[in-house]
């Protein structure tokens, strides 16, 4: 294929979707609904469309598995797009990126330095590898309530004291929009020997604007997992997965076949495929726009008083290396409201939903697809909250990380021999499974880790306030299994 | 040659204007805006496909949307009027001299515009000055005002456009913190007959009540509005719309309107069962 096959006004799995349209295939082939045709109620809720590429690998498209043509030319132009040396489209989330990212760059009982508020996904990989985790603590805004990013200095102390550890996993940015160094963390993995791979589940605008942090590929890592589907406009659970030029990317297609599905999603793919173009030639447009309404939200927010848009004003040149003004994180607690409460308002009494609520902050997802009026709507509803739900604040919890004790892998922990307690008596023992607040997904209590009292009161006051507490096999939370015989 | 104007009331239902003329149209930053000459309704604006007002039909929703308030409370000065635009509104208030001053906060300079040059049977009262023109969200202007109105009348489009905002609980309830211990609110409430319409009407009743301790509804009839049959909202943390109404007083005025008189203010707030069950409904829980 020439060069000008591959330019960015192009988008290889969409024209090769509808070129198969139109050559009017009878299919013997599965999906089994046939178009639409054997399943009207699919068709009429999910409209023709949508059913009429929801088709199966064939040879004019290609197969994710073994990519040789129109999904290997959209993997390229898509790597072109973020500035990778690779790219792989993925349909099982950004999860499914983070964990290949993982199991691609440790083996069983090697170390990986990760900060502790990662995202499950993270340590779900490690339960699969049984892979060590070295954990360097996020700094915390006492008064914000969130875990920030890490200081430059103890990953490197981290880096010195584990030479042997084969990656280092940063999060770019957190949930809040919080940002580490990764330029001289990626340059400090790199003398180390280490790689340096970035969870940017919340980063793919950085790609695309000249006023938002640094990227990953920017910076020379080695792997970055992009949601697409979070800032980009591709459908939810399509993913991408950067990799730089010293990762060997059949190793990598080998990881990631080990689990991905091989009757992966057309829809999926295309969606990838067309907001990869958008991106590519809209980008910095699209991300001034969403820059400008996030910050006219954070003026007026905080002119309502009582409530704390942040900002810019959180750098600090280490722990909060940089902040992307796209993410829109909201501080309640001085209204004497816990973030979960004001979300649960929002959404039952204003019909407005947000992305999470935690028990100090709820965060609103201004992107692409947003206008002006709805961000009035929001923050007239957040004045109206403030006049007639506002209480005494100073019952309120503010904490949100806290610092584990590691008692063992969390591969050793999740397949230890178990035993199952009431919550409340397993002070001391060491957990074997997760206890996290979904959203925003980061474990409160990660296998292998130790049970303290600090982290029961923690998730008895968030599960009061209403936040949604996942992990256990117990679906209630009542109980929770812990390692039989530990031996410490 | 036939030129037909066509609104859809429903996927199944159409209502159709022979048009003489088109006069205007514009794509605004919030909607379409299009002017048309009729000889059946004379002049008439449409938004996005919807028609708001007509030269011959427009007395009786603006005559409606004003009086009732003005009866039950002669007293108003300050008055806030959010949409409405076209004028027509604005003309009505200014029967009364002793109302002080309108606040008119309308999302659209262009429809402001248009209905200056086209339509000024509505428009034309507009340079007055006791009318001050913002060009803003509502939701926005009232963000920050408190205890500043003593009436607030929402004359907006419906609630699947530009409007959509002014039909939300954050909204009622920063109508109620901007009006005066007396203050009422009235609002154009959508037709109870389309199940639409009606689900719509329905989720704007049970915000109002939520926001305010007082909370009716009353109807009219306007030939060119989906179904015919429109419902208003009155609102307020005190007043009654008809209870101890001293209806002489307004009598006394002497004004002149085609439509409202005090009879009928009484009489438009008894309703149809069926529209009694839909706002009860939403009362209950």
């Amino acid at each position: 294929m020439g060069i000008e096959y591959l330019n960015q006004e192009r988008a290889p799995i969409l024209e090769a979707l509808e070129k198969m349209k139109a050559a009017r295939l009878v299919p013997f082939d599965v999906p089994g609904h046939k178009r639409g045709r054997g399943n009207h109620e699919l068709a009429e809720f999910l409209g023709q469309n949508c059913l009429d590429v929801d088709v199966n690998s064939m040879k004019m498209l290609d197969n994710l598995c073994h990519p040789v043509s129109v999904i290997r030319d959209a993997e390229k132009l898509a790597a072109q797009a973020f500035g990778a040396a690779n790219s792989f489209f993925m349909v099982g989330g950004t999860t499914s990126s983070v964990q290949a990212m993982i199991l691609s760059t440790v083996k069983p009982h090697e170390k990986i330095i990760l900060p502790r508020n990662v995202h499950r996904s993270a340590i779900n990989a490690l339960i699969l590898c049984g892979a060590t985790p070295v954990y360097v603590n996020p700094q915390v805004d006492e008064n914000l309530g969130i875990s920030l990013g890490m200081k430059t200095s103890e990953v490197i102390d981290a880096m010195n004291k584990n030479p042997d550890a084969r990656a280092v996993l940063v999060n770019n940015p957190t949930y809040y929009g919080i940002c580490s160094d990764i330029e001289n963390l990626t340059a400090a993995a790199h003398s180390h020997g280490m790689k340096l791979l970035a969870d940017e589940a919340h980063g793919t605008q950085f790609y695309f604007s000249s006023k938002l942090p640094k990227s990953a590929m920017s910076v020379g890592a080695d792997m970055a997992a992009v949601s697409v589907h979070k800032s980009g406009g591709s459908l939810t659970q399509s993913s991408l997965l950067l990799t730089g030029e010293n990762i060997n990317t059949g190793y990598v297609h080998q990881i990631i076949n080990l689990t991905q599905s091989t009757s992966a999603s057309y829809l999926l793919m295309s969606s990838l495929d067309i907001s990869r173009r958008n991106l590519a030639l809209h980008g910095e447009e699209i991300f001034s726009g969403v820059i400008e309404l996030t910050e006219y939200a954070r003026n007026e927010i905080n002119s309502l008083g009582g409530y704390y848009a942040y900002g810019k004003e959180l750098i600090d040149g280490d722990a909060v290396f940089d902040f992307d003004t796209t993410k829109l994180s909201i501080c309640t607690l001085p209204i004497g409201l816990a973030g979960i409460e004001v979300y649960d308002i929002l959404r039952d009494e204003y019909d407005i939903q947000l992305e999470l609520g935690d028990i100090a902050n709820v965060l609103a997802y201004i992107s692409i697809g947003d206008r002006k009026k709805d961000i009035e709507r929001l923050v007239s509803a957040l004045a109206d909250i403030k006049r007639n739900y506002r209480k005494d604040p100073s019952r309120l919890l503010k904490m949100e990380y806290i610092d584990p004790i590691v008692d063992a892998t969390p591969k050793e922990a999740f397949y230890a021999q178990k035993k199952s307690l009431p919550l409340e008596e397993t002070v001391g023992e060491t957990a074997a499974e997760f206890l996290m607040c979904y959203p925003p997904g980061i474990p409160v209590l990660a296998p292998g880790e130790r049970v303290t009292k600090e982290i029961l009161d923690y998730i008895r006051y968030a599960k009061k306030k209403g936040c949604q507490i996942t992990g256990p096999e117990d679906m209630t939370i009542n109980r929770l299994q812990v390692i039989r015989d530990i031996g410490k | 040659m036939e030129l037909w104007f066509t609104e859809q009331h429903t996927p199944n239902v159409r209502f159709s204007i022979k048009v003489d003329k088109q006069l205007f149209s514009e794509n605004s930053e919030f909607q379409r805006v299009d002017i048309f000459d009729s000889a059946e309704f004379g002049r008439f604006l449409v938004l996005d496909g919807r028609i708001m007002l007509t030269e011959k039909d427009e007395f009786i929703y603006h005559e409606m949307i004003t009086h009732v308030a003005m009866c039950v409370n002669p007293a108003i000065k300050k008055v806030l009027l959010v949409g409405g635009g076209d004028g027509g509104t604005a003309r009505e208030l200014l029967k009364y001299d002793t109302i002080e001053k309108i606040d008119l906060v309308e999302i659209d300079a262009v429809v402001v515009e248009a209905c200056k040059k086209f339509i000024p049977q509505t428009a034309g009262c507009l340079d007055n000055p006791r009318v001050n023109i913002f060009i803003e969200d509502g939701l926005k202007f009232i963000r920050r005002v408190e205890n500043e109105y003593d009436l607030i009348i929402v004359d907006s489009t419906d609630p699947f456009g530009p409007g959509e905002g002014l039909f939300t609980k954050e909204f009622y309830g920063n109508c109620s913190h901007a009006l005066k211990a007396d203050g009422i609110m009235v609002n154009q409430h959508e037709n109870p007959y389309y199940q639409k319409d009606a689900v719509a009407m329905q989720r704007a009743h049970k915000r109002i009540v939520n926001s305010f301790l007082i909370s009716r509804v009353y109807q009219c009839h306007i030939p060119t509005y989906p179904s015919g049959h429109w419902l208003f909202g009155f609102a307020s943390k005190k007043l009654h719309p008809v209870e101890g109404v001293d209806f002489r007083r307004w009598k006394n005025l002497n004004l002149q309107t085609k439509y409202y008189n005090t009879k009928l203010h009484r009489g438009a707030f008894y309703l149809p069962s069926y529209v009694e069950k839909l706002l009860r409904e939403v009362e209950e829980n």
